[in-house]
C-alpha cells in the first residue's frame, strides 16, 4: 500500500512499543520466560495471582530498562515506583497489572531515524517503563475459552514515543531502528511473530499550523509490514471522515493482520478507569550513579557508532555501512570475515549482496548461515589472488550455500580455476578468431561492438575461466594485427 | 493446674520435663475443641490428623535432643494464612473450596521452630470487621460471654476466642488496623501487632498492604515473645519485609521498669472511653509508677485523622487487592453466567459479604480518576502526619500507653448496622498500623465483669522493648491469669 494523496493534511504519530526483556524468570516471579511451553506450565503461583502471593522485583529487568535508557540517551530515574493499574479481564490474574505510572524508570530521550530522502531526523521519546505482561486467551481445541498464563508475568519495557513521527513510512524506520538497536544491546530477542516486540500506534490529522486533531489508537501492530499498511489506512480513513464534513471520534481500534482491517474497539466513554496507585507490595527502585555506571560498562557499541566506525576504519560508503549495522548480528558476521582476512569493500559487497540474498530467499537469519564467515573469506581471497573471476565466484558461492565444501575444495572439484596464462589463452582466442571469419571481417571493417562477441566467446569456450582482463588484453592485441 | 489453665512457657516447661508428650498435648487440646468449640465457632478447619502427625515428629524430634521451646505446642493458626494442602478461606464464601498450594512463611517458620497446629480460626470475612460477624463461617462467641452473646473482637475473633477458651494455647493473627489488639483486650489476652514488615507477608491473604501485620495472641507477654520469635524474619518473598535480625523476645523480658518513661496521649482519655476501662488504665498507669516507671502526658495531635485516613487507605487497598477474586481460576464462580461480565459480576456478588463488598466500593470510589487526590492522595498525607507525631512522641518516651478500645466487649448484632460505629472500635489502635509501629495490647482489669486492655505502643522494631514492659506488668498483676466460667 504506498502512502495516501494528504490533499494538504499534516500527519501525527506517536508509537507505544511493547518490547519483552529476555531474563531467565520474569519480572516478578521465578517462573521461566521461555516461549512456546505447554499452556499453563510456566505460570507458578505468583503469576497465578494467587492469594497472598507477593511479587519480587527481578534485578535483571530493572539492568536492562537502564540499558535502554542509556542507548536512547535518557534520563534514569534517580527513584522510581510500581503501580498497580486495574481492569478485569481472564487473562489478568490479579485484575490489576503491575506497570509504572507517574515514576517510570527511563525519562526524556530520544532515537535518530535515516529518512528516504537521506536526512536523518530526531525522534523524541517521552519514556520508558517497566510492566509485567498478562496472559493469553485460547480458543482452539476445545469448547469455551482457556487461559494460558505462561507469558504472564514476563517483563516488558513499553517505550512511548513523543508525537514526531509524520508518516507511516517514518514510523516503520523508527520501529526497525529501535527493533536493531533493543538486539544490540541484548534485551530483547526481536520475535515479532511471537510478539517479542509489539507496537500500538496513535494517529491523528490536522491541518499545517493548527492543534493537534482527535487520535485514534491502533493495537495489535506485530509486524513492519502491518504497521505501514494500518497506518496509512487510518490516514485515509480520518481524511476521509474529516472531508465528508464529520469529526474524528476518539478510540481504541484493533487492527486484524490477517483480513488487513482494523475496528473501533471501545470508546473514550467506554474507557477503562485504571485507578492507578503505587504498589504497596513493591518497594520504590533507587537507581546511583554506580549503578548506573555498572551498567554502562556493560553496554555493547551501538548501531550508530558502529556504522561511523565502519565508514571510517574500512572505508565503506554510509549507505553500505547502514546495512551492514542493521543489526548486530549482520555487522558481527562482516567483522568476522574481515578477521578472517577478507578484503573489507569486497567483504561488504559479498555479505550485503550474494549473503544476504540467499539469507532473504530462504527466509532464515544470519546466525542460521550455510556459509561461515571463514568460508566467505576464503572465496573473497580466491577472488582476490586471481584464481577465479567475480562471476564464477558467484557460482562457487551457491555451492558453498548447498554445502558442498569450503571455496577452495569446490574450484578444484569443479576445475574452475581461472585461466590467467597468455599462451593458452591465446591459443584458444586464435581458434575463436579462425572459427568466425564473418564477425572477424565485420569488426576489422569498423563495427567495434562485435569485441564484446569475441570477449563472449572466448569466456564460452573457457567455460567462463578465463581471466577477463587476459582475454580484454589479448583480444585487443590479436584483432589488431 | 489443667493443661489448657497453662501459658506456652509452662508447657514447654512440661514437654522440656517430660512430664506429657507433645501428642498428649495435641491430643488433649483437639479433645477441648471438641467439647467447648460447638459454642463458639472457633475453628473453620480442623487439622486434627496432620497435628497429630506433626505432633509425633516433635515428641521425636525432642528425643534426639533436638527440642526449642516451641517444639511440640499446639497453635492455632487464622485462617488468613495459606496452609498447603489444608482450605484457606478467609473467612469468605469465595474462598469455600479453596485449597492453597503452598504455605505461609509465618506458618512455615513456626512449623520449622516445631510447633503443631491443631487448624485454622474463624475471622471477620477478609479481616474486614471487629466483631468476627462478617465472617461466612458464621459469628464466633466470645467464651467471657457465651450467654450474652458477645462478640470475641474482630478480625481474629476466632484465634481470639480460641486462646481465651483454653482451646488453644496460643494463635496467630493478624492486625490492619487492631485485629489482633482489639480481640485480645476484649478477650482477656495479650496480643502483638509488630513493626510492619517484621513478619513475611507472603501467603498471608492481603487486605491492605501497607498495614497488614501477622503477630500472636496468647495468654502472657511472655508466651508472645516466644512465638514472635519464632513467627518473625527477613522473607526474600516479601520486598516489604525488613533484613534485620530477630532478637531473643525472652531475654529483655525481665529488664526493670524504673526510670522508664511512658507516654500517656491525652488524646486517649476522650469521654467516649467508658469509665471502667479508664479506671483500668488509670491502675495500669498506677502501676507502672509503682514499678518505678514516669508518665509522662504527650500529645498524638493528629491522632482524631486516624479513623478516617484509615477508611481511606484500608479499602483502597482492599478494593485492589481483592480485585483477583473474580471467579475465573479458583474460587467461588455463579452458575449458569450469559456472558462475561455476568460471571465477573454474579460470582464476586455471591461469593463476597456485605462489609467486603461496602469496603470494595469506597475503595474503588477513593482510587478513581478525578477523587485520587482529593481521597487516596490525601490520606496518605494525612497517613504521614499521623507518623510523624509518633516520631516526635518517640524523642520524649520509650513507648506510649493508653486504653486499647473505648470499652469492653459488645453483643452480636448490636452494632452491625451502624458501620461508622463499628469502625470506631479501632479508634486507638489504627494509628499504630498507620505509623507501621509495633504495639501491643495486655489485659488490664473488667468492665461490667468483662474484660478490658491496656494498649503499649513502641519505637519501631521494639518489639522486646513493649513486651518487657507487658511482662513486667504481669509479674505483679494477674488479670491475665482469669479465665472465663466454664472455660476453667
Amino acid at each position: 500500500m504506498s502512502a495516501p494523496d494528504l490533499n494538504g493534511w499534516e500527519v501525527v504519530i506517536g508509537l507505544e512499543v511493547h518490547v519483552q526483556l529476555q531474563t531467565v524468570s520474569k519480572i516478578f516471579s521465578g517462573a521461566s520466560t521461555a516461549y512456546g511451553a505447554d499452556p499453563n506450565t510456566q505460570a507458578c503461583a505468583i503469576d497465578l495471582g494467587m492469594p497472598g502471593v507477593l511479587p519480587v522485583l527481578n534485578a535483571d529487568a530493572v539492568r536492562m530498562a537502564i540499558k535502554l535508557g542509556l542507548a536512547i540517551d535518557a534520563e534514569i530515574a534517580p527513584r522510581c515506583v510500581f503501580a498497580r493499574k486495574h481492569y478485569f479481564y481472564p487473562d489478568l490474574p490479579k485484575g490489576y497489572q503491575i506497570s509504572q505510572y507517574e515514576l517510570p524508570i527511563v525519562g526524556l530521550g530520544k532515537l535518530d531515524i535515516d529518512l528516504d530522502n537521506g536526512e536523518t531526523k530526531t525522534i523524541g521519546i517521552t519514556r520508558a517503563h517497566l510492566e509485567e505482561d498478562a496472559g493469553k486467551s485460547v480458543h482452539e481445541g476445545f469448547a469455551g475459552s482457556g487461559i494460558d498464563l505462561n507469558r504472564a508475568g514476563t517483563p516488558l519495557i513499553e517505550i512511548v514515543s513523543e508525537p514526531d513521527i509524520g508518516s507511516a513510512a517514518e514510523a516503520v524506520a523508527y520501529l526497525k531502528k529501535l527493533h536493531s538497536l533493543v538486539r544490540y544491546l541484548e534485551i530483547c530477542d526481536g520475535n515479532l511473530q511471537e510478539g517479542s516486540f509489539r507496537c500500538d500506534a496513535n494517529v491523528s490529522i490536522r491541518r499545517p499550523g493548527d492543534g493537534f486533531g482527535t487520535r485514534t489508537e491502533t493495537k495489535n501492530l506485530n509486524s513492519f509490514r502491518f504497521v505501514e499498511k494500518a497506518i496509512n489506512q487510518e490516514i485515509e480513513r480520518q481524511i476521509d471522515v474529516l472531508e465528508s464534513g464529520g469529526t474524528i471520534t476518539q478510540e481504541t481500534r484493533l487492527y486484524n493482520g490477517a483480513t488487513g482491517v482494523a475496528r473501533a474497539m471501545r470508546g473514550k466513554e467506554e474507557a477503562n478507569d485504571y485507578r492507578y496507585f503505587p504498589d504497596p507490595d513493591l518497594l520504590p527502585v533507587m537507581t546511583t550513579e554506580s549503578d548506573i555506571a555498572a551498567v554502562r560498562s556493560t553496554m555493547p557499541e551501538l548501531p550508530d557508532a558502529k556504522r561511523a566506525r565502519f565508514v571510517s576504519e574500512f572505508g565503506l560508503s554510509d549507505y553500505d555501512a547502514g546495512v551492514l549495522t542493521s543489526s548486530r548480528e549482520l555487522a558481527d558476521y562482516y567483522e568476522a570475515v574481515l578477521a578472517a582476512g577478507a578484503e573489507p569493500k569486497m567483504a561488504a559487497n559479498w555479505v550485503a549482496g550474494s549473503l544476504a540474498a540467499a539469507l532473504n530467499a530462504e527466509g532464515v537469519d544470519i546466525a542460521e548461515s550455510k556459509v561461515s564467515p571463514g568460508q566467505l573469506a576464503g572465496l573473497i581471497a580466491r577472488i582476490d589472488d586471481n584464481t577465479i573471476s567475480g562471476k564464477i565466484a558467484k557460482d562457487v558461492f551457491e555451492a558453498m550455500w548447498a554445502e558442498e565444501g569450503d571455496a577452495d575444495a569446490i574450484i578444484d572439484a569443479k576445475g574452475l580455476k581461472q585461466i590467467t596464462d597468455p599462451d593458452a589463452l591465446g591459443k584458444i582466442i586464435d581458434e575463436v578468431i579462425a572459427n568466425n571469419p564473418g564477425q572477424l571481417a565485420q569488426y576489422r571493417g569498423g563495427k567495434d561492438k562485435l569485441f564484446g562477441f569475441f570477449v563472449g566467446q572466448a569466456m564460452k569456450a573457457t567455460q567462463g575461466k578465463a581471466n577477463p582482463a587476459e582475454v580484454n588484453k589479448l583480444l585487443k592485441e590479436k584483432l589488431a594485427e | 493446674m489443667s493443661l489448657h489453665q497453662k501459658s506456652v512457657a509452662e508447657l514447654s516447661a512440661g514437654l522440656a520435663a517430660g512430664e506429657f508428650s507433645s501428642r498428649e498435648l495435641t491430643q488433649y487440646f483437639l479433645d477441648r475443641i471438641g467439647t467447648h468449640d460447638g459454642a463458639l465457632n472457633s475453628f473453620v478447619t480442623l487439622t486434627a490428623e496432620q497435628a497429630l502427625a506433626q505432633a509425633d515428629v516433635a515428641d521425636t524430634t525432642r528425643k534426639a535432643g533436638d527440642a526449642g521451646p516451641l517444639t511440640g505446642i499446639p497453635v492455632a493458626q487464622k485462617d488468613i494464612f495459606c496452609t498447603q494442602g489444608v482450605r484457606t478461606t478467609c473467612g469468605s464464601r469465595m474462598l469455600e473450596n479453596f485449597i492453597a498450594p503452598y504455605t505461609a512463611t509465618v506458618v512455615r517458620n513456626m512449623e520449622q521452630a516445631g510447633c503443631v497446629m491443631l487448624g485454622k480460626t474463624n475471622m471477620d470475612e477478609f479481616a474486614m470487621g471487629s466483631s468476627n460477624e462478617t465472617s461466612y463461617y458464621g459469628a464466633v462467641k466470645n467464651p467471657w460471654g457465651v450467654e450474652q452473646n458477645l462478640v470475641p473482637g474482630g478480625s481474629s475473633g476466632g484465634s481470639a476466642a480460641a486462646v481465651a477458651g483454653g482451646l488453644a494455647p496460643a494463635a496467630t493473627g493478624t492486625d490492619t488496623g487492631g485485629s489482633i489488639r482489639q480481640p485480645a483486650a476484649i478477650s482477656n489476652l495479650t496480643g502483638l501487632k509488630p513493626t510492619y514488615g517484621r513478619c513475611s507477608r507472603y501467603g498471608m491473604i492481603a487486605f491492605a498492604s501497607s498495614l497488614d501485620q501477622a503477630g500472636p495472641l496468647a495468654k502472657s507477654a511472655e508466651d508472645c515473645a516466644l512465638m514472635l520469635g519464632a513467627m518473625a524474619g527477613f522473607d526474600t518473598a516479601d520486598s516489604t519485609s525488613v533484613d534485620a535480625p530477630v532478637p531473643d523476645y525472652t531475654a529483655t523480658l525481665s529488664e526493670p521498669m524504673k526510670g522508664r518513661k511512658l507516654g500517656l496521649p491525652k488524646e486517649f482519655l476522650s469521654d467516649a472511653v467508658d469509665p471502667e476501662t479508664r479506671e483500668a488504665t488509670d491502675n495500669a498507669l498506677a502501676t507502672y509508677r509503682n514499678m518505678g516507671a514516669e508518665i509522662v502526658e504527650i500529645s498524638l495531635p493528629n491522632m482524631h485523622l486516624s479513623v478516617p485516613t484509615y477508611y481511606v487507605v484500608a479499602p483502597a487497598e482492599a478494593s485492589s487487592n481483592l480485585a483477583r477474586y473474580d471467579g475465573v481460576r479458583y474460587g467461588h464462580r455463579a452458575e449458569g453466567v450469559e456472558n462475561l461480565e455476568d460471571l465477573y459480576k454474579r460470582s464476586r456478588g455471591e461469593g463476597f459479604g456485605a462489609e467486603v463488598q461496602r469496603r470494595i466500593m469506597v475503595g474503588t470510589y477513593v482510587l478513581s480518576a478525578g477523587y485520587y487526590d482529593a481521597y487516596y492522595l490525601k490520606a496518605q498525607q494525612v497517613r504521614r502526619l499521623i507518623s510523624d507525631d509518633f516520631v516526635k512522641a518517640f524523642e520524649q518516651v520509650d513507648a506510649i500507653i493508653g486504653p486499647t478500645t473505648t470499652g469492653p466487649a459488645f453483643a452480636i448484632g448490636e452494632l452491625v448496622d451502624d458501620p461508622v460505629q463499628m469502625y470506631l472500635n479501632d479508634i486507638f489502635t489504627i494509628a499504630a498500623n498507620l505509623a507501621g509501629l509495633p504495639a501491643l495490647s495486655m489485659p488490664a482489669g473488667f468492665s461490667g465483669g468483662k474484660p478490658v486492655g491496656v494498649q503499649l505502643i513502641g519505637k519501631v522494631f521494639d518489639e522486646a522493648g513493649i513486651l518487657n514492659a507487658a511482662h513486667q506488668f504481669q509479674q505483679v498483676t494477674d488479670f491475665h491469669r482469669a479465665m472465663p466460667e466454664g472455660f476453667k
